[in-house]
């Protein structure tokens, strides 16, 4: 217990954790990325090396001489942190990892669904021992909100600009949990920063797993998203109760865990953002908030999720 | 040190290398002319006879990026390449170089596209020329095994720290057999010793690979460069000076020269051609002709100083060129050209486009070079513009 500053009421002090993924980074205010990179790393603990493609976590985690990393980070370009992480795994395997040290990657859709995704596939296909974790926050924030093959369909971005008939991104997203499990990947999950506690449980489960497993987390950005930044943990609860983001965990391709939910409206969930605004300010999109609407139902029904 | 002298493929001559050097992982994605090498490798492997973790790729890039990782890690590393292999792993090879990982790569040197060919020439290595990495160019099936076992100690060197090129070209290198000298796995283990990084990724002391910076390094991160390739001549020079007392074989260090004492017209090349001109230059000289040779056997560092003191006051260079730099010509002789401003003898540095694109280079083209060389040095006058050997102007009508 210690006093405050005026010594008028006592405090109750929290055990000191030392964070792996210290605090005074760059990251915008209300990230959800960084958010969810303290607790995975909390579960990691310091026996862990922590590859990176290029992105919003490299940027603001790593200036030279202000690095936030406490265990060994490597980022090398955009396209490759799988083959990066590849090369760490083999290496410690040559001198025959005596400690045990676990190879993870947390990287962005960008480097993920698109730049990368040639890279991941050989990963995954050479089953090697890495968790590679994904922080999709649905387009290309770092650049400057560029739309990426992970920003869903109706969403407005620089490159899927809203503007007369245009209704942003045109086609759905990418479906990465399905890509990773068609590769034979024996842990596949999604996760939420609204659901910390089961972030960290999955993160465990990935790097007790042998061979590759994949975690896919929403991590919605109030730059690129466009809200406030408090909100940004209710997003992402919200992209889970109107089933656009099913929580859900495959073993060996077996789906052994759905998170249930009551299902909510997709308004609230596509309201409080600025790049849906549109859908709802003119009738002509209509249909593309009813198929938004359509692929929430969907995931509810593939994964049995009420 | 005696060793055993065998008719080898020059790929299996460079497998053998690789091999007694015990690096601890391999990265391997197939492009002709290197697929021997690495097919040689895995052999080994799988037989038990190198104890490496051999990770096939996805692609070249993702090829680069493993021995990346790997070099990070700390392990001694190796992988092969070629042509569009190459450039595909230019960018890693940029960051591999300003993060100062000592990546061993044969590069098998072939021709780019388009038109697609399978025929050697430079392209492909020049095109990685300003991205901080050593390359050294080989003439013979016997170098390429002597270039590689002295290989690994010199990235490795703490003063150096680079991703290290061998430079072979296709086919007349990689896929021809010749005479070679092999030493034993024993002797060749104790030469190119373990790695010994001076930082890795360790979570005993966690540290920060490819930090994102601002105008305040990246400048300091390629002067670096230029510094860690000046300590590699010095380097280079060692050991393959030492390699030379134990093994009895040298191939040069930066350079190599071939009667250029009192030479009229000096030939500067690289690779294979190299061989060639050496056959060339003796029968010139047996007719009388004043004619030398200077092999640039490294690329990266550039040889400037050591060419310049082997030219001595010969009057004319031709430097022959397998790759080029569309609208200033060939890149080797551009270089020559840039090393001699300044100098206070200047010789006549004629520039030659010859075995681009795999065109034929043999002895009679050689000395028709120096026949062309001869008369520009005296009675037409300096000719500056690249005479493009073998070129088929009918093409263009």
């Amino acid at each position: 217990m210690i006093v405050d500053r005026e010594g008028e009421k006592e405090m109750t002090m929290q055990t000191e954790v030392k964070e792996l993924h210290a605090p005074g980074h760059r990251a915008c205010p209300g990230c959800g990325c960084a958010i969810a990179v303290k607790s995975i790393l909390r579960e990691t603990g310091p026996n862990t090396i922590v590859v990176s493609p290029t992105g919003c976590l490299e940027t603001f985690t790593s200036p030279i001489r202000g690095s936030s990393w406490e265990v060994p980070w490597i980022h090398s370009l955009f396209e490759n942190a799988p083959a990066i992480a590849t090369g760490v795994l083999a290496g410690l395997n040559a001198k025959g990892n005596p400690d045990g040290t676990k190879v993870v990657v947390i990287g962005g859709d960008g480097g993920t669904y698109d730049i990368g995704m040639g890279s991941l596939s050989g990963m995954f296909e050479r089953k090697d021992d890495i968790l590679y974790i994904c922080y999709d926050n649905e387009a290309y924030m770092n650049t400057g909100i560029q739309g990426s093959s992970a920003t869903p369909l109706g969403v407005g971005t620089t490159t899927t600009p809203v503007t007369g008939n245009s209704f942003g991104k045109t086609v759905e997203k990418k479906d990465l949990v399905a890509i990773a499990l068609a590769h034979g990947v024996p842990y596949v999950a999604t996760a939420s920063i609204a659901n910390l506690a089961d972030l960290k449980k999955k993160v465990r489960k990935g790097m007790d797993n042998p061979g590759p497993a994949f975690i896919l987390m929403l991590t919605p950005c109030n730059v690129g998203w466009g809200y406030e930044p408090e909100e940004t943990v209710e997003l992402a609860r919200k992209a889970v109760e109107t089933g656009l983001f099913p929580i859900v965990e495959f073993e060996d391709g077996d789906l052994v865990s759905a998170l249930k939910i009551r299902p909510v409206p997709v308004e609230e969930y596509l309201k409080p953002q600025k790049r849906y605004q549109h859908l709802f300010k003119n009738e002509k999109f209509t249909d593309v908030l009813e198929a938004i609407r359509k692929k929430a139902e969907d995931n509810i029904k593939k994964f049995d999720l009420v | 040190m005696k060793g055993k002298t065998a008719i080898l493929e020059g790929s299996r001559a460079v497998a053998e290398a690789v091999r007694a050097c015990r690096p601890d992982v391999i990265s391997v994605y197939p492009i002709t002319p290197q697929t021997h090498i690495l097919e040689d490798l895995a052999r080994f492997v799988s037989s038990g006879r190198l104890k490496s973790q051999f990770v096939r790729a996805d692609s070249e890039f993702s090829a680069a990026s493993i021995v990346y990782g790997a070099s990070a890690a700390g392990a001694r590393a190796y992988t092969a390449s070629a042509s569009q292999g190459l450039l595909l792993m230019n960018e890693v090879i940029y960051a591999m170089a300003s993060t100062r990982l000592p990546v061993v790569l044969t590069a098998v040197n072939r021709a780019i596209s388009a038109p697609i060919t399978i025929q050697p020439d430079h392209q492909d290595t020049m095109s990685l020329r300003d991205t901080g990495a050593l390359q050294i160019h080989v003439e013979s099936m016997q170098e390429a095994y002597d270039a590689h076992v002295q290989s690994f100690r010199i990235a490795e060197d703490p003063e150096v720290l680079l991703p290290l090129l061998i430079c072979m070209d296709g086919w007349v290198l990689s896929h021809s057999y010749e005479p070679v000298t092999v030493f034993p796995d024993e002797a060749i283990s104790e030469f190119a010793g373990t790695f010994h990084p001076v930082q890795k990724l360790d979570p005993a002391n966690p540290l920060t690979y490819g930090s994102y910076a601002d105008q305040d390094v990246l400048m300091e991160y390629r002067y670096a460069l230029m510094l860690a390739q000046e300590k590699a001549k010095e380097k280079i020079c060692s050991v393959t000076k030492e390699y030379k007392d134990i093994f009895g074989h040298f191939d040069g260090d930066l350079i190599d020269t071939h009667c250029t004492e009192d030479a009229e017209i000096i030939l500067v090349a690289m690779g294979s051609m190299v061989s060639t001109i050496r056959a060339a230059v003796d029968e010139l000289r047996a007719e009388g002709r004043k004619v030398g040779l200077i092999k640039v056997r490294t690329f990266r560092p550039f040889p400037g100083e050591e060419i310049i003191k082997a030219c001595g006051k010969a009057p004319l260079i031709a430097v022959l060129d397998k790759s080029l730099s569309v609208n200033t010509g060939g890149i080797l002789a551009t270089e020559v050209k840039a090393s001699f401003y300044g100098n206070p003898v200047q010789p006549v540095i004629l520039p030659f486009m010859a075995g681009l694109g795999g065109k034929e280079v043999n002895r009679r083209v050689i000395k028709e070079i120096v026949d062309i060389a001869s008369r520009s040095g005296d009675k037409q006058g300096p000719r500056k513009d690249t005479v493009w050997m073998g070129l088929d102007h009918g093409f263009f009508n």
